[in-house]
C-alpha cells in the first residue's frame, strides 16, 4: 500500500455538476503544499450528464505519470459505481455519498460513507447550491482523511473565487461540513496522507495549451486564426486572454488580431496570409483539422511562407476519441499535403516546453520560410502539469529570417553580386530572400504561387527547373537540422546495448519506468526526440545500440517509420512499443514493454 | 499560366498620372487567356482604374484562387505583390494579409467556380467580416480551365455549348453579398468599360467589403447564342443604360450638368464620390431590400441589373470591429509585442 505523499486519488463524478472546479482546487492545494501532483482529467465528449473522472497522483519522488491502482476512489457517480469499485487497489478506500447506503461487494477495501446529499439538503435551501456544494463537502472530508493543510486550501479557494468573497465563505462552510463529519466518524488521517514537501517548490501548475498560447505571444505573434476543436481550443483562447491583458494599447486598441474562422481551411489560410505579409501568424488545431489544412500546408511549403501550427493531438482516426490523447499524427504532419512535402515538427514534453518551443517555432518558421508544426497532445495540452517556471531571456533577438528592406533591395546586387530573385539560393543554405508587399516602389514585387515556378517566381512547366526548385527546398531541411532543438539523451549504461527513443507526453512515464528497471538491474539508455528533421544525435544513438525501443502512442509505429525512412535506421533494430488506448501513459506500460522483450521468461512468470 | 513578359518600351508621349506613371506601368505580363476573353477586358479596366486613381502599385496586393480568372492578377500590376493561392481560398489568404497589414489596397480576383462553388463558404465569411478589400468575380458561368462544365452561377435556363440543359438553380452572388452585409455591391459587364472603370475605382476607394460581380463571357465555352452569359445576350439585356456612373475624386468638382433629381451621389470613405445618373426612380442604392428586389425583378424578365446595386456609406471594416491598432500589425516593433521577463515572472507567480 502506498503511503505518505505517495498515492492516487480518483474522483468519479458527472460532468456539468461543478466537480471540475472542486477537483481543481484539491489538486492546486496539494501543489501549494509543495507536493508534486499530476491531475489527469478523463472527460467525455459531452457538456452535461455523462461520467467524468479526475485522477490525481501524489508523488513526493516526483513521478508524475498516471498510475493504475487507485488508493482512494471518491465515487460520486452511481452510473459508474461498478467499474470504479473494480479499479481500487486491494487495501484501498472507497469514499461515497451514503445518503442512500449501499453494500459494496469487496471485502479488501475500506468504505467511507458520508451522507453528503442529506447534509447539503439540511444546510442549503437552493437546489443549485445543494448540488454544487456537494463537491466542496467531499473536498472538506478529504482535508481530514488526507491531512490537507486547511490554510493552504482556504487561500486556494480565495484565489479561485477572487472578487466573489461571499462565495469563498460559503465554500469554506461546505468544506467545514465535510471535514467535521469525517473527523467525527472516521479514524483520520488515513495511512495515505499528505505532508508539506519541497518537490513542487518553485514550479508552476499550468496546462500546455495555456503555455503554448503564451509562447506565441512572447514570440510576437500578431495574427491568430482558429476554429474550435477539442483539445486545441483552449490554446487560442489562452493567447487571446494573455494578449488582451498584455497587448492592449493605452487607447484600448489591440496589438494583435485574432479571428475565429469559419473552418480549419480558413484558419490556416488566414495564418498563411498573415505570414506572407510579414506578421507572425499561427493557428491551432487537432487531427481532423490537420486533414483539412493539408492542402494549404502544401502551398505554404512550396511557396515558402512561414506559418506556425499547433497540433494538439487526440485519438484518431476520423473523429476518433476527441477527449482522449494520442501521438498519432506524426506521419500525417511530417508529410502533410500531396506531392513531395516535408515539415519541421517540434515535440514539447511538458507545458514549459510548450512555452519555449511555442516561441521558438516562430523563429524557425521565419528563418526557414516554411510551416512549423508544434506537436503537443491532449495530455500535455489540457491537463495541468507541475512544471518548471517559464523563463524568457530579454536579450533574445527574435529571428525574423531573410526579409529584405527597401534599402537592402537597392543594394542587393552590390552586396550579393547578383540580382534579387525570390527563390534564388544566394547563401548556399537553400534559404532564399523574401520581400513583403509594400516595401519598395519598383523592386521586390513577385507573384507567390502554388504552381511550379523558377528561381524568380515565374510560372514554369519546365521539368528541369521544377526539379531544381524542389531539390533546393529539400535542402532547406539540411539547414533545419542544424537549427532545431537537439534531443535529450540519458545514458544509464555506457556501452549498453539497449536504447529507448521516446518523445512528448510519455516523458514522465519513461523516467519512472527506467528507474524501476534500473532497480531491477536493467539499465536502458534513452533519447527523447525534440524535433523533426532528426539531428545527427538521433542517428548515432540508434547506431550505438543493438536494439532500440521506440515508444509512441499510436498503432502503426509512426515515429519508427519516420526513423527508418528519414534517418536510415534499419527496421530490424527498432522495436515498437505502442500504446493507443487514449489514456495518459503509465510507467508500468513502458516497463512491461521492455521487460517482455528483454526477459520473456521473467515476464511470463509475472 | 505561362509567363511572357511584355516589352517595357513605350511611346514617350503616353499620358502620366499624378505619380508620373503611365498606364504601361500598371500592366503585367502578357495574357495567356483565349483571344476575346472577357477577363482581359476586366484586367484592362483594373489597370485603367489604378492608373486613374494614382495608386502606387507597390501598395496594392493582388490575391486570387485557382482558375482562368485567378490567373488574371499576373496580367496587371507587375509592380505589386501577388498571391495565387489555392482553389476557393482567396478570401482567407486576403483576411490574413489584411490583418497583418491594414495599409495596403487588396484586390481579390476570383471566378464563379472559385467563389460560388468551392469557395462559397470563404466568400460568405469574408463578407461577414467586412474585410476591407475589392472582391472581383470574373463571372462566366462555366469552368474554363477544365473545359466548359457548368458553374453554380450559370442560369438554370442557360444550356451548355453542346445544348445540355443546366438542371440546377443559379447562385446570385450579388444577392448573397447584400444579404450577408457587404457594404458595396455592384454588378457590371466586361464589355462595358464606361460603367466598369468607375465602379472599380469606387470599390477600391470604399473602406470595407466591396463586391464586384462582372459578367465576363467565356468565348470558348459559354458564348453561344443560347447562353445567358454570352456577349450578345448581356448586351441585349443589360440594364446599365438606366444606371450611368461617374467616379469623382475628392479633389475634383462635379462639373457635368444633369437635370435635378436625375442624379445621386454616394460618398466613399476617402471623400471621393460615385455619381449615379438617370437612375431608375425606384432604385435607392442605400436600400438593401430594394437592391435585392431590383436584381430579382430584372432577372425574372431575363434582364441583368448592373451598376451600383447597394452601398452602405458608414460601414465599419474588420479592423474597426476587432479594434486593432491603427498601425499595421506587421510593422509593430518586437519591443511592443513581447512582454518580457518581468511580466513573465508575474505570470509565473499567478500559476503558483
Amino acid at each position: 500500500m502506498s503511503g505518505i505523499n505517495d498515492f492516487v486519488v480518483k474522483f468519479a463524478t458527472v460532468n456539468g455538476s461543478g466537480s471540475a472546479s472542486a477537483n481543481g482546487i484539491f489538486a492546486k492545494t496539494l501543489f501549494r503544499m509543495g507536493i508534486p501532483v499530476s491531475p489527469k482529467n478523463i472527460f467525455p465528449s459531452n457538456i452535461q450528464g455523462l461520467p467524468t473522472w479526475y485522477e490525481v497522483r501524489v508523488s513526493e519522488a516526483g513521478y508524475l505519470a498516471r498510475r493504475d491502482g487507485i488508493d482512494l476512489m471518491v465515487a460520486m457517480n452511481p452510473q459508474t459505481f461498478r467499474e470504479d469499485l473494480g479499479e481500487i487497489a486491494p487495501g484501498g478506500w472507497l469514499f461515497y455519498d451514503s445518503t442512500l447506503p449501499r453494500v459494496w461487494p469487496r471485502d479488501d477495501i475500506t468504505v467511507l460513507g458520508v451522507p453528503i446529499a442529506e447534509m447539503c439538503a439540511a444546510k442549503w435551501k437552493d437546489t443549485r447550491q445543494r448540488q454544487l456544494f456537494k463537491n466542496m463537502v467531499y473536498v472538506g472530508a478529504l482535508t481530514a482523511l488526507l491531512d490537507m493543510d486547511l490554510k493552504v486550501l482556504e487561500s486556494t479557494v480565495a484565489d479561485q473565487l477572487k472578487g466573489k468573497e461571499k462565495l469563498v465563505a460559503a465554500n469554506m462552510e461546505a468544506i467545514a461540513l465535510g471535514r467535521e463529519y469525517a473527523l467525527k466518524h472516521f479514524d483520520c488521517p488515513l495511512p495515505i496522507r499528505l505532508r508539506h514537501a519541497e518537490g513542487a517548490k518553485g514550479k508552476i501548475l499550468v496546462t500546455g495549451n495555456d503555455a503554448a498560447g503564451l509562447g506565441a505571444l512572447y514570440a510576437g505573434a500578431t495574427v491568430c486564426a482558429w476554429y474550435p476543436i477539442t483539445p486545441s481550443t483552449s490554446l487560442a483562447e489562452a493567447y487571446e486572454r494573455y494578449a488582451k491583458r498584455l497587448r492592449t494599447g493605452k487607447d484600448g486598441r489591440r496589438l494583435y488580431g485574432i479571428l475565429q474562422a469559419e473552418d480549419e481551411l480558413a484558419a490556416i489560410g488566414v495564418a498563411i496570409g498573415g505570414g506572407w505579409n510579414g506578421a507572425r501568424s499561427f493557428t491551432a488545431t487537432s487531427g481532423p483539422g490537420i486533414s483539412l489544412m493539408s492542402e494549404f500546408l502544401g502551398l505554404a511549403y512550396f511557396a515558402e511562407v512561414p506559418v506556425v501550427l499547433f497540433n494538439i493531438q487526440r485519438g484518431g482516426p476520423s473523429t476518433g476519441m476527441p477527449t482522449r490523447t494520442q501521438q498519432s499524427d506524426i506521419l500525417s504532419c511530417a508529410y502533410a499535403s500531396h506531392g513531395d512535402t516535408k515539415h519541421v515538427l517540434l515535440f514539447p514534453a511538458n507545458p514549459t516546453e510548450c512555452f519555449s518551443m511555442g516561441a521558438e517555432a516562430f523563429d524557425l518558421a521565419e528563418r526557414l520560410q516554411t510551416p512549423v508544426i508544434v506537436m503537443s497532445d491532449l495530455d500535455i495540452g489540457m491537463n495541468e502539469w507541475v512544471t518548471d517556471a517559464f523563463a524568457w531571456n530579454d536579450a533574445h533577438a527574435h529571428d525574423r529570417g531573410k526579409v529584405l528592406t527597401a534599402e537592402q533591395l537597392d543594394k542587393f546586387k552590390e552586396l550579393k553580386g547578383r540580382d534579387w530573385g525570390r527563390y534564388q539560393d544566394v547563401d548556399g543554405d537553400a534559404i532564399p530572400y523574401r520581400t513583403l508587399p509594400g516595401t519598395h516602389p519598383t523592386k521586390g514585387a513577385f507573384f507567390t504561387r502554388g504552381t511550379s515556378h523558377d528561381e524568380n517566381a515565374r510560372y514554369t512547366e519546365d521539368g528541369r527547373i521544377h526539379a531544381r526548385v524542389i531539390d533546393r527546398i529539400r535542402r532547406k531541411f539540411d539547414t533545419a537540422q542544424g537549427l532545431v532543438p537537439k534531443p535529450e539523451i540519458a545514458i544509464r549504461d555506457k556501452g549498453g546495448k539497449t536504447g529507448l527513443i521516446y518523445f512528448g507526453a510519455t516523458t514522465p512515464a519513461v523516467r519512472e519506468a527506467l528507474d524501476l528497471l534500473e532497480r531491477e538491474g536493467i539499465k536502458v539508455n534513452a533519447l527523447r526526440i525534440k524535433a523533426f528533421p532528426f539531428t545527427r544525435e538521433v542517428v548515432s544513438f540508434c547506431a550505438m545500440h543493438e536494439r532500440v525501443f521506440v515508444l509512441e502512442q499510436n498503432r502503426d509505429a509512426q515515429m519508427r517509420s519516420l526513423l527508418m525512412t528519414e534517418a536510415d535506421v534499419p527496421g530490424a533494430k527498432l522495436i515498437p512499443a505502442l500504446n493507443y488506448d487514449g489514456m495518459p501513459l503509465t510507467a508500468e506500460f513502458v516497463r512491461g514493454a521492455i521487460v517482455t522483450r528483454l526477459q520473456p521468461a521473467q515476464a511470463a512468470a509475472e | 499560366m505561362s509567363y511572357i513578359a511584355k516589352p517595357s518600351a513605350h511611346h514617350p508621349a503616353l499620358p502620366k498620372n499624378a505619380l508620373g506613371l503611365t498606364r504601361r506601368d500598371y500592366e503585367g505580363t502578357m495574357s495567356t487567356l483565349c483571344a476575346g476573353c472577357g477577363h482581359d477586358s476586366i484586367t484592362a479596366a483594373l489597370i485603367e482604374a489604378c492608373f486613374e486613381l494614382d495608386l502606387p502599385a507597390h501598395r496594392i496586393a493582388k490575391v486570387s484562387g485557382i482558375g482562368c480568372s485567378s490567373k488574371a492578377p499576373t496580367y496587371f500590376l507587375s509592380r505589386s505583390h501577388g498571391f495565387n493561392s489555392v482553389h476557393g481560398r482567396m478570401p482567407s489568404i486576403t483576411t490574413g494579409a489584411n490583418l497583418a497589414n491594414r495599409d495596403l489596397v487588396y484586390i481579390g480576383v476570383s471566378g464563379d467556380g472559385d467563389t460560388a462553388s468551392i469557395g462559397l463558404g470563404q466568400f460568405c465569411h469574408a463578407v461577414r467580416r467586412r474585410l476591407n478589400m475589392t472582391y472581383v468575380v470574373m463571372n462566366n458561368g462555366c469552368y474554363g480551365l477544365t473545359k466548359g462544365q457548368f458553374s453554380a452561377t450559370n442560369d438554370k435556363s442557360s444550356p451548355s455549348k453542346k445544348g445540355e440543359a443546366n438542371p440546377f438553380e443559379a447562385i446570385d452572388l450579388c444577392q448573397m453579398a447584400i444579404q450577408l452585409g457587404a457594404g458595396f455591391v455592384a454588378r457590371s459587364f466586361s464589355g462595358d468599360k464606361i460603367q466598369l472603370i468607375p465602379l472599380i475605382k469606387a470599390a477600391i476607394s470604399y473602406n470595407g467589403f466591396a463586391f464586384l460581380d462582372v459578367i465576363s463571357p467565356c468565348v470558348t465555352f459559354n458564348d453561344h447564342p443560347t447562353s445567358t452569359k454570352s456577349y450578345d445576350y448581356v448586351r441585349a439585356h443589360n440594364m446599365a443604360s438606366e444606371n450611368k456612373l461617374d467616379f469623382v475624386e475628392e479633389k475634383e468638382e462635379i462639373t457635368a450638368d444633369y437635370a435635378e433629381g436625375t442624379s445621386t451621389s454616394v460618398m466613399m470613405h476617402d471623400g471621393s464620390r460615385l455619381v449615379l445618373h438617370k437612375l431608375d426612380e425606384q432604385h435607392d442604392p442605400r436600400d438593401a431590400d430594394a437592391a435585392i428586389m431590383a436584381i430579382r425583378s430584372n432577372a425574372a424578365q431575363g434582364k441583368v441589373a448592373t451598376g451600383l446595386l447597394f452601398v452602405d456609406e458608414s460601414q465599419q471594416d474588420m479592423h474597426d470591429i476587432l479594434a486593432t491598432d491603427r498601425r499595421s500589425l506587421n510593422a509593430l516593433p518586437m519591443s511592443e509585442l513581447c512582454p518580457g521577463s518581468k511580466a513573465l515572472e508575474a505570470i509565473n507567480a499567478r500559476l503558483r
